[in-house]
């Protein structure tokens, strides 16, 4: 039977089963919103392309599958692309589809004309322009192909409207050869013996955990590798709810902005045992100093991840769970016991510390959010905007579920913690979603108070309200004597009444002493709620 | 990965898909990740489906293994090959136009006979040479001529195959 290319995206989606997708009409991909009318699929409509991109990521790291969202051609393509590079850079699955202008008018710069393929070469595992319907089912099936195994990343389709348009015999393939994509998985049996020598041999080893971990799913495996070798684990922001985060071999967050035990132990280590990271500057921007001293076992999917920032002296190349699954038979304990006592004398006279009073003027964030872990439980999940925001949930709110805490780490994105937490709620709503964002960073994405209302979606929404850019702020205080250059943002609305125009509920709060009655009213019902704590604009980020 | 070691010209085989924007793919790679591409040469190969793209780059060993490493991950690249330069064979052809009279007609003809390349056009002020060979042969061509006046040279990058049985072959490893 014959079908139209835009029916047959959509029977392309079903067969993927995809059951949601996040994305914004226009006149180029009105024949896939046509087909779509018929179709089982939620769509969900957020208020800006570049927010269906972000919800589409945290659906995907909520749920583990590959995140959909649709575009129009030229803006609407082009305002995904934010959304597809931070993806990209956190290796997070998802398939963007975007329509184009008719096929014959490609090239003569007509109305909303974008080339996007070309835009996002540079943020895609792959992108195609698609001239031929005949080719839309092995493209659609090539894309969740690539977007879903090895490192993971965004896939971009570009469907012209007369090829959404034109009739064709569909047919899916169950699967398909793609002769320059052979991921590897299983990791060299002579590399992983190695790690078994180098683990016996070492007497001060640590563990590096990185987002692969998570994507790999090989937390237990994780556990207990570091468990039966008691060697510490430091994670990567990435890496973080890789390693639960009360286990006491858990130093946490290593890098600028992480904690001092974690950076005390990679750079004392005699061996650094790199696993699905890929070494940035935030996390090891001293990488070749703990090289000078470490060996380094540099584990990675990603052969071009390897040696790329590193110098690894046993590179392997493969899934983390499937490695530590052939590593845990043959590894033996090193003379590790004095080494790790030290790290944990360490831990224990480095906490994160912080003082605050119960009736101060402004709230301590860190301990609003030591206090909101602990009462919002296990069930929950975190997305986080980009700032000071974000370092302080990455060190004080305890995580301690792969895929519970999700922010934009690589790209560092301000504006993704309230569409992402959309992307999660949809994907998750047995679960209480909490975003923590800044006041700069929550107006970069605050439209989407739209869907979550539209949408019935109970997503918790807490600003650490200084009224300022925090961060920036920070390193103009610190680097560029305090000379204050446009990140004040005094004329900020009333968020509560922004609140209130949707019809959420909302409450400010500046003294300690409220934070925990405030978070018990916010966690009341699975209603969507505004917190507006005020936080001193002095407050460091660590 | 420490840049110790000297630049060096380094020659890979690529095969790619052929077809729309994958060259576009490779170049934006070059440049997007600071990698200097000395000559780029594509052609269909044997199978019309597939490209080979013969790269000139220049860098240390970090640099080609980056190269390398990054090129792999397109999903157009289909194969890739460092080229040992004593097992392999490269070749570029250059068409020069240089500027020739009725005194100095003579002992360019006798100079591009000598290099065993060809006079290919001929005017009343010029004479068009094509010459084939490694890069330094064209280079010492280019030199001889400069004297009488060097109007326009087109170049075509390097290409390059590996010598003896050994072929670069989709999905199979070297030997026939």
């Amino acid at each position: 039977m014959k079908i139209t290319g835009a029916q047959a995206i959509i029977k392309a989606l079903e067969k993927e089963n995809v059951n949601v997708i996040f994305g914004y009409p226009g006149a180029a991909i009105c024949p896939f919103y046509n087909a779509l009318y018929d179709s089982k699929i939620t769509h969900i409509l957020t208020r800006h392309e570049q927010g269906a991109a972000h919800a589409a990521s945290g659906f995907s790291r909520a749920t583990g599958k590959t995140g959909v969202c649709v575009a129009t051609s030229g803006p609407g393509a082009t305002n995904l692309i934010t959304g597809i590079a931070t993806a990209y850079m956190d290796s997070i699955p998802m398939v963007a589809i975007t329509g184009q202008v008719s096929t014959e008018l490609i090239g003569k710069d007509v109305f909303q004309e974008a080339d996007i393929t070309g835009a996002t070469a540079p943020f895609c595992k792959n992108n195609y322009l698609v001239k031929d319907v005949k080719s839309l089912p092995r493209i659609i099936k090539e894309a969740f192909i690539l977007a879903g195994s090895g490192r993971p990343g965004p896939v971009l389709i570009d469907v012209p409207v007369d090829v959404q348009n034109r009739e064709f015999n569909f047919e899916y393939p169950e699967t398909v050869d793609i002769r320059g994509y052979k991921p590897n998985y299983k990791g060299h049996p002579v590399q992983i013996k190695k790690i078994a020598e180098a683990v016996k041999k070492e007497k001060a080893p640590v563990i590096c955990a990185g987002g692969g971990v998570v994507n790999s799913k090989a937390t237990s495996e994780l556990v207990k590798f570091a468990e039966t070798c008691n060697i510490p684990v430091v994670t990567t922001l990435m890496g973080i709810g890789s390693m639960p985060c009360d286990h006491e071999l858990n130093l946490g967050m290593l890098g600028s902005h992480g904690v001092y035990t974690a950076n005390y132990a990679v750079h004392n280590a005699d061996l650094v045992i790199i696993m699905g990271a890929r070494v940035g500057d935030r996390a090891m921007g001293t990488a070749s100093k703990i090289a000078e001293r470490a060996e380094i076992i540099h584990i990675d999917i990603d052969p071009a991840e390897i040696g790329k920032n590193i110098a690894a002296t046993i590179p392997v190349v493969g899934d983390v769970k499937m490695i530590l699954d052939e590593l845990l038979p043959i590894v033996q304990k090193g003379d590790v016991d004095k080494w790790t006592q030290t790290i944990k004398k360490i831990k224990a006279e480095h906490p994160l510390k912080y003082t605050f009073k119960e009736d101060s003027e402004f709230i301590k964030p860190q301990y609003f959010l030591k206090t909101l872990s602990e009462m919002a439980g296990e069930n929950s999940i975190i997305t986080t905007e980009v700032g000071q925001n974000q370092i302080w949930a990455a060190n004080h709110y305890k995580i301690n579920k792969p895929g519970t805490f999700i922010s934009s780490g690589g790209m560092g994105t301000m504006g993704y913690g309230l569409p992402s937490a959309v992307g999660v709620k949809v994907g998750r709503p047995e679960c209480r979603v909490i975003t923590i964002a800044g006041d700069g960073s929550f107006q970069m994405s605050m439209q989407e108070l739209g869907t979550i209302k539209q949408n019935k979606l109970g997503v918790k929404i807490v600003i650490f309200n200084n009224s300022r850019l925090g961060m920036v702020r920070e390193i103009q205080k610190q680097r560029y004597c305090g000379r204050y250059s446009q990140v004040i943002l005094n004329e900020n609305p009333d968020f509560v009444k922004l609140a209130d125009a949707y019809g959420f509920k909302g409450e400010h709060i500046n003294k300690n002493s409220q934070v925990r009655d405030a978070i018990a009213r916010m966690l009341e019902d699975d209603q969507p709620y505004i917190l507006n704590c005020f936080v001193d604009p002095e407050e460091p980020t660590l | 990965m420490k840049g110790d070691v000297a630049m060096a010209k380094h020659l890979l085989s690529v095969l790619v898909e052929n077809h729309a924007g994958v060259l576009s793919r490779v170049s934006g790679l070059f440049s997007r990740r600071g990698f200097n591409i000395d000559s780029l040469a594509v052609g269909v190969t044997e199978n019309p489906d597939i490209s080979r793209m013969t790269i000139v780059v220049d860098g240390d060993e970090y640099v080609v293994e980056q190269v390398s490493k990054q090129l792999n991950k397109l999903i157009d690249v289909i194969k890739l090959k460092k080229l040992d330069r004593s097992e392999s064979l490269s070749r570029e052809l250059a068409l020069i136009k240089v500027k020739a009279t009725a005194t100095t007609r003579a002992e360019i003809i006798q100079i591009v006979e000598i290099f065993r390349a060809k006079i290919v056009d001929v005017s009343k002020s010029t004479l068009t040479i094509e010459i084939s060979g490694g890069t330094d042969k064209v280079a010492a061509l280019e030199d001889m001529l400069k004297q009488f006046g060097i109007k326009e040279i087109v170049r075509t990058g390097t290409i390059a195959i590996e010598r003896g049985n050994r072929i670069i072959k989709p999905n199979k490893n070297e030997e026939e």
